[in-house]
């Protein structure tokens, strides 16, 4: 028999050498952009950066003007309004067109394609159209008014105590649809025995909804949740085509604070402080999500 | 026998010391294993046992945690598993679904750049000695499960490798095109003479297609041994329980001294032990524990001698060929095989005989044979 | 269209969410056709129906209309008299600062962004989720977390760190620098897809290959790529709507002569100068509906499973 003479393992970094190039851009942008770029932002937010970078620390400086700036609590009362909002809206609404739309019904495609077009449009035409239908010259209210009700009004579009309501019709018109499809596809997921269970102990369908259906569909929620609450924070798009942050500033959000004390202000370090404000918020919906979802499921 | 002959030749597969765990979880632990050259050996356990993990790792899908393999004693435990002269069945037949039989046949051949008259040549005999030249020009997707398992095994053909590695290749069959395909193995198995190494949890497929098998539990190698060997001669009681269908007896009990003879004694009742080939000295006072196949307990008529002893028919399992008795005697409940054509009522009293030459006795603590 | 339509069917039979969407409904059972029931329950949709779709209906309306019309009726009437001049005009007049081409710019500028874009982003993506599902190396889980915790990082923390990157490598305000972006934030969402896709095929399939001697790049091109194709035209979908979609991006790393057509339709439409042209305002916002409608309505189902890739977590 020939000596079997052990060999010692080769260097691992050479090991799939070719997986580990193709890689590169991924290593890239997970550390220098996401991870990199998320640090850079944070720390300069410490700064008084004004046109440019600049390492010239200040504390929290930038955050006592942020905070002071009525603008920027404007902008936070108008996400908190909008976010809250949304969130129940388009849960509540998108549920219902779900259970609707399970009930075995005829034309189901046409349905859902009906419900979930605006959701293939940008925030752009759907501000714009938005826009236009609630335009108080023109749209809804004056056909409203045309049609015998003289003193009707409604233009959030012209008036600060409710120009955010404005912008959440929008939303609403172009997110249900998706929260919908989520919805559906979680009670798809439905053991279809459970139904026939409850319905042999008579229970009444929408207790069955309430009591045994929902809480079923908790991961769903919460994946649903995450997705919208993240969209929430990142709210920019649909304001700008809508109403430029109008009338005055009564309907400014954060993430265009944020684009206007980087690119048009040229205050940089504003434009940083806010946005490590935004990191915060949705740190504090995503950590405990990531912790539930993923932490959980280790120790499981 | 093949492995008789292939004693004293060189080994074709070792494997030094193999250990290989994830994390914290160890599937394979110093494992040590000399397959002969032409031998066909199967690796038989339940699911998890670590059986396909030795296989990965010997084809070199998956990297060892420590040891070695050499195959035709070149080390080979760092090679890409391209340069290690192997091939491969998988249980899915992991056939490209995009390709046309000929072209799984011959991918592994281009990627190679092996010529193409060469490519042609090799695929034509592998498609004959398969019998699927009717299939060629076929997608994976038109074919039936037999047709597909045989492409796969055509795949490992056309590479003219040393040793094929077939991971449970037939579990996705039926019954009846698995026992087809069973004997096809077999027929190309001696037609080759090359080495292979087989993966089931299939005692028959394992019983009937090996020259040896490697019962495997927990990343251990449990007994490796011919398959008659095993049957008759397993070397624990989870070998003993493993293999043979349905399973041994096993009655737990005392090793007492009665009458100068040391004796198996459980619930009071005492069988002799004459006719048991033991390993060492019986030494009374021993817990151990006695296992008898069904098909070596004799009853009634077919007892030819030895002692006698008294129980009753609890249940009745005609199985054709067979029929199985379940026996109550001594506190214990326990299965025997006789001819089909005997039929006994429930209830009724029978004599019944252990054949001791073919029994096991196991330490009750090591499970270990004695 | 009909490749479409047979890799719809291809799809259905992997999809978590659109075979669910197919399984059926699991509602009670229908009972006689005009019962109070089904009164109540096809009022309600066809009603939720219609406002949804009275959006798109203003805004087609509006667009026929001549502005005299615009100005007399109400949004929701008829044109009286169709005309097309509002199209003709959206497309190739409208003005932007001293730009009076029209959207005709911003369209091409769009496509010239997105075909490129879709192109990179994707083979870079279906590339680094090939190496996650098949060829798993120390560390790479690591890098994969944190592109998925990045996905929920706001674009707003990352867009300055960019800027300078691109200002450093000298490609700032060009297309080459439009095109990483669109591929550095599209490659969380993208490379999830594939990761989970690649890792549903059978591995003893990967496993075939390489005892077949194929490496890294001819088990993609010739394994995986062939076997992937509905994953592609998910992932194509995908990315079509959202780049064509995008305006942060378009605004912060383009300059003026190159905007694509989401912010020159912002800032058509919302140009505080000369009179409001309602109805080539509402034809120019259908002409930037038009690319994501469009592949909406060819795409179905495999649309309702690009988006719905965000919420499959692996």
């Amino acid at each position: 028999m020939a000596a079997h003479a052990p060999t010692g393992r080769p260097n691992q970094l050479f090991r799939n050498l070719n997986a580990k190039i193709a890689s590169i851009p991924m290593m890239l942008v997970a550390l220098v952009i996401f991870l990199g770029g998320t640090i850079w932002t944070v720390f300069y937010s410490f700064t008084n950066s004004r046109l440019l970078p600049r390492l010239n620390f200040v504390g929290f400086d930038q955050y006592e003007r942020l905070w002071a700036s009525s603008r920027w609590i404007i902008s936070i009362q108008n996400l908190a309004i909008y976010g809250i909002l949304s969130l129940i809206f388009s849960l509540v609404i998108g549920f219902m067109l779900a259970a609707l739309m399970d009930q075995k019904i005829r034309f189901e495609n046409t349905f859902r394609t009906i419900f979930l077009y605006p959701f293939a449009l940008s925030f752009i035409v759907t501000g714009l159209v938005w826009q236009w239908m609630l335009n108080p010259e023109f749209g809804v209210q004056s056909v409203i008014r045309s049609l015998g009700w003289t003193s009707f009004a409604f233009d959030p579009l012209y008036n600060p105590d409710i120009v955010i309501y404005g912008i959440l019709i929008a939303a609403l018109w172009q997110g249900t649809g998706l929260v919908m499809c989520l919805m559906l596809a979680g009670l798809r997921g439905i053991d279809e025995d459970i139904w026939k269970a409850a319905r042999v102990d008579g229970i009444p369908m929408w207790k069955t909804y309430l009591l045994i259906i929902i809480p079923m569909m908790r991961p769903v929620f919460i994946t649903t949740l995450v997705i919208i609450a993240s969209g929430i924070v990142k709210v920019y798009d649909l304001v700008v085509a809508q109403t430029s942050g109008g009338p005055g500033n009564a309907s400014e959000v954060p993430a265009k604070y944020v684009y206007d004390y980087m690119f048009q202000a040229q205050n940089l370090g504003q434009g940083f402080a806010a946005s490590t404000m935004m990191l915060l918020t949705v740190a504090i919906i995503v950590v405990p999500w990531a912790y539930l979802e993923f932490g959980g499921r280790k120790r499981g | 026998m093949h492995n008789i002959v292939s004693i004293g030749k060189q080994s074709s597969v070792s494997i030094r010391d193999l250990s290989l765990s994830f994390g914290s979880v160890t599937v394979l632990e110093n494992l040590n294993l000399d397959i002969r050259d032409g031998e066909f050996l199967v690796l038989l356990g339940s699911s998890g046992c670590g059986k396909s993990t030795l296989l990965n790792c010997i084809a070199g899908l998956l990297e060892p945690t420590e040891g070695q393999i050499f195959i035709k004693d070149r080390n080979v435990t760092w090679e890409e598993p391209k340069d290690r002269g192997i091939g491969m069945v998988f249980q899915s037949y992991a056939l490209y679904p995009q390709m046309t039989v000929e072209k799984n046949l011959s991918f592994g051949l281009q990627v190679a750049k092996v010529p193409k008259d060469e490519i042609d040549r090799r695929v034509a005999r592998a498609a004959g000695i398969l019998q699927i030249e009717p299939l060629l020009k076929r997608k994976p997707a038109e074919l039936s499960g037999g047709q597909r398992q045989r492409v796969a095994i055509g795949r490992a053909l056309v590479r003219d490798v040393d040793v094929f590695l077939f991971d449970e290749p037939l579990s996705n069959l039926d019954a009846k095109l698995r026992s087809e395909l069973r004997v096809e193995i077999k027929r190309l198995h001696q037609s080759l003479e090359n080495t292979m190494i087989y993966v089931t949890h299939d005692q028959i497929e394992a019983l009937t297609l090996a020259d040896r098998i490697a019962i495997m539990k927990s990343g251990v190698i449990q007994q490796l041994d011919d398959p008659v060997i095993i049957y008759n001669r397993p070397k624990n009681r989870f070998v003993a329980g493993f293999i043979g269908s349905p399973s041994m007896n096993f009655l737990t009990g005392e090793l007492v001294e009665e009458g100068g003879r040391v004796v198996f004694r459980t619930n009071n009742v005492s069988f002799s032990l004459d006719g048991y080939d033991a390993s060492e000295p019986l030494r009374a006072g021993r817990k151990v524990i006695l296992g008898v196949r069904p098909e070596h307990i004799k009853v009634d008529g077919d007892i030819q001698g030895g002692e006698v002893h008294e129980a009753v028919v609890d249940i009745e399992e005609p199985m054709g060929a067979d029929n199985l008795l379940w026996l109550k005697h001594a506190g214990h409940t326990m299965s025997v095989r006789i001819g089909g054509a005997r039929r006994y009522a429930v209830g009724t009293n029978v004599r019944l005989a252990f054949d001791m030459t073919m029994a096991s006795l196991f330490d009750a603590e090591t499970e270990d044979r004695i | 269209m009909a490749d479409i339509s047979t890799l719809n069917t291809t799809v259905a039979g992997f999809d978590a969410v659109s075979s669910r969407l197919a399984s059926g409904p699991s509602g009670r059972k229908p009972r006689r056709m005009l019962s109070t029931r089904n009164i109540v329950l096809y009022g309600t949709l066809t009603v939720a129906a219609l406002y949804y779709l009275l959006p798109l209906y203003v805004m087609v309306v509006t667009s026929l209309k001549g502005m005299p019309e615009v100005r007399l009726g109400n949004i929701f009437s008829p044109p009286l008299e169709i005309t097309f001049e509002p199209w003709v005009k959206a497309w190739a007049q409208a003005c932007t600062g001293l730009n009076c081409d029209g959207l005709s710019r911003g369209f091409w500028n769009s496509v010239r962004i997105l075909v490129p874009s879709v192109v990179v982003s994707i083979a870079v993506a279906s590339v680094s989720g090939y190496a996650l599902a098949n060829w798993r190396f120390k560390g790479a889980e690591l890098f994969f977390s944190i592109l998925i915790i990045g996905a929920f990082i706001p674009y707003q923390v990352m867009i300055y760190p960019i800027v300078i990157v691109l200002r450093e490598l000298g490609i700032y305000g060009t297309l080459t620098g439009l095109v990483i972006v669109h591929t550095i934030f599209g490659m969380p969402i993208l490379t999830l897809l594939f990761r989970n896709y690649f890792a549903s095929l059978p591995v003893e399939l990967f496993k075939a290959a390489r005892i077949d001697g194929a490496g890294f790049w001819q088990i993609y091109f010739r394994i995986m790529l062939p076997m992937s194709l509905p994953i592609f035209v998910v992932a194509m979908i995908l990315q079509v709507t959202g780049i064509w979609n995008d305006f942060l991006f378009g605004v912060v790393f383009t300059r003026p002569d190159t905007y694509p057509m989401t912010v020159q339709l912002n800032n058509i439409v919302n140009s505080v100068q000369g009179v409001k042209e309602y109805n080539v305002n509402m034809a120019a916002t259908l002409l930037t509906g038009a690319v994501p409608l469009i592949v909406y309505f060819l795409s179905g189902r495999l649309f309702v499973r690009g988006i719905a890739a965000g919420a499959v977590k692996g």
